[in-house]
């Protein structure tokens, strides 16, 4: 379909790392059911290094493609890399995102962030509140 | 195999009107307004269509205008209606929540140059009741629109009933056809409608031309400008060989209407009999009240726009009134209109029938949808929640 790019078909229809994990070290969710996205995203972490990383998504294809593909950019990186990942570098790495799509690639974004800061919490890992700012629910009414 | 599936969006012309049009490309290709031979030949063309057209909905000739589609109909009859109210200083209009947007557009559009307007509730069922219709009529109310067959859900509208209720409180009443003509016995006269409009693609026809059915007395007023053609009421060159397929599928479409009705019928009472099997499934729109061809299903825990994706892949042509089709954040307002939560009407697949797909390819769809459903409740954090009894299921 000439709506998306023939890496968002590919990772809508092969996704890597697609699944729950059961012995995650940090699982972020975003998004709502109401908006039509949820991204649930899961982290392994040893030595400050993302050696695991899998995601389950409710949403639409460029949903499912954005979370695989940000699984694919922050898998084996250090936190601190994986922190960096933006909404722009997932879409850019898609060939990018129709522009009503973009949203979904700030979801993952948002979605990696929540699987860092609950791997902090968890281990009790100081960190500066001010870096995990803004949520999907803002995002959304941004847009409207 | 591929099923084309998606009969409420358009349909495939009919050979037979595919081979009406032909002539009227190469050969008869005159103005139907000169005086010459070849424009005197489509003007003949032109009339016989017309009678053909107001024929199949049991119309006089004179009460059919030809237009570029549905949407310009329903456009041309809110506008005429509502101008015909003002003109006795009526400026209210009752409308349903579940309209196209040709109509929710055009009564938007009034609102802002001072009608009221009133958008009735549908009710679970997705089925207005002329009780409604009778409760909202006021003392100005000038037009009562309302659509004969929703186009998501397929659900029939009393039209007829409606219809007497406006008349008798001297009310005008329009209703938008376009997903009822050629699917289902329309008959004006029967109805009692003051207007109607019709799209021929909905029906094997070619896209780009409709017709709006007013009766006579019904002062139609221009949505476009131009010559003389349609009465003064449309400006434009004719497009003769769009309205001769228009005609060519009315004819056939009502010529085998009680047989295509039941035959199709039995395709959707198959598909809906299989799809009902999917837990946590729910079929939207009334159950009996129905146009033979269309379903609408929600399926819980997932979203539309990835259950199309990955049905296009397995070779069905479907559609979905999921927010993430339809460009905006909202799901259809036609879903939630009916009282569906959004995330419920997220998940939303419509499958619309025609008279050429075959039991074969239905049993396609039924192998299809529900392989689907299961792999993207697989990856759904929302099916995990409701499966562990975090959320509770909705339907």
């Amino acid at each position: 379909m000439a709506l998306y790019s023939e890496t968002v078909m590919d990772h809508f229809q092969h996704p890597r790392n697609v699944g729950k994990m059961e012995d995650a070290d940090g699982i972020g969710e975003v998004g709502n059911a109401k908006c039509g996205d949820i991204m649930r995203m899961y982290i392994k972490v040893r030595d400050g290094i993302i050696t695991d990383v899998s995601f389950i998504t409710f949403g639409c294809g460029s949903a499912i493609a954005s979370s695989s593909m940000a699984t694919e950019m922050i898998k084996g990186k250090p936190i601190e890399e994986a922190l960096e990942l933006s909404n722009k570098a997932v879409a850019q790495a898609l060939d990018g995102l129709p522009a009503h799509k973009l949203h979904c690639s700030v979801l993952a974004e948002e979605a990696v962030r929540a699987a860092v800061k609950d791997y902090y919490d968890k281990n009790g890992i100081a960190y500066d509140p001010a870096m995990f700012g803004g949520d999907c629910a803002e995002c959304h009414l941004n847009q409207e | 195999m591929y099923v084309y599936a998606d009969n409420a969006a358009t349909t495939q012309v009919s050979r037979r009107a595919a081979e009406a049009m032909l002539p009227y490309f190469t050969e008869v290709y005159g103005n139907a307004s000169s005086l010459h031979t070849p424009g005197q030949r489509a003007m003949e063309a032109l009339q016989a269509a017309r009678e053909a057209v107001a024929k199949a909905i049991n119309a006089d000739h004179k009460e059919i205008y030809f237009t570029g589609g549905g949407s310009e109909a329903d456009n041309q009859a809110i506008i005429s209606g509502a101008m015909m109210g003002a003109r006795q200083g009526k400026k209210h209009i009752i409308s349903t929540a579940f309209e196209h947007h040709a109509v929710l557009h055009t009564l938007d559009k009034l609102k802002k140059q001072g009608f009221e307007v009133t958008l009735l509730p549908v009710h679970e069922n997705g089925v207005v009741t002329p009780e409604d219709v009778a409760a909202a009529i006021r003392e100005d109310t000038a037009l009562v629109t309302v659509m004969f067959v929703n186009n998501e859900i397929g659900t029939i509208q009393p039209i007829a009933d409606i219809a007497r209720v406006c008349h008798e409180k001297g009310v005008l009443m329009h209703t938008d056809a376009v997903q009822a003509v050629g699917h289902i016995p329309v008959d004006v006269k029967a109805l009692d409608v003051d207007m109607l409009s019709m799209a021929a693609h909905k029906f094997h026809g070619p896209k780009g031309v409709g017709a709006l059915y007013a009766r006579k007395g019904i002062a139609v007023v221009n949505v476009i400008e131009g010559g003389q053609q349609e009465r003064g009421k449309r400006g434009g060159t004719e497009n003769i060989p769009g309205i001769v397929g228009m005609a060519a599928a009315i004819g056939e479409a009502t010529e085998h209407l009680e047989d295509d009705m039941k035959y199709v019928t039995g395709l959707r009472e198959r598909l809906i009999e299989e799809l009902s099997k999917i837990p946590h499934s729910r079929l939207n729109g009334d159950r009996e009240k129905r146009v033979p061809g269309t379903v609408n299903f929600c399926f819980e825990g997932i979203e539309g726009e990835s259950l199309l994706l990955w049905l296009d892949a397995k070779g069905v042509a479907a559609s979905s009134g999921s927010a993430c089709t339809s460009g905006s954040l909202d799901p259809s307002h036609v879903l939630l209109a009916l009282g569906l939560p959004h995330e419920v009407a997220h998940g939303s697949l419509r499958l619309s029938l025609s008279v050429y797909n075959t039991p074969e390819e239905i049993e396609h769809i039924i192998q299809a949808v529900p392989e689907v459903v299961d792999y993207l409740r697989g990856m759904s954090p929302v099916w995990d929640e409701l499966e562990r009894g975090e959320r509770p299921h909705l339907i």
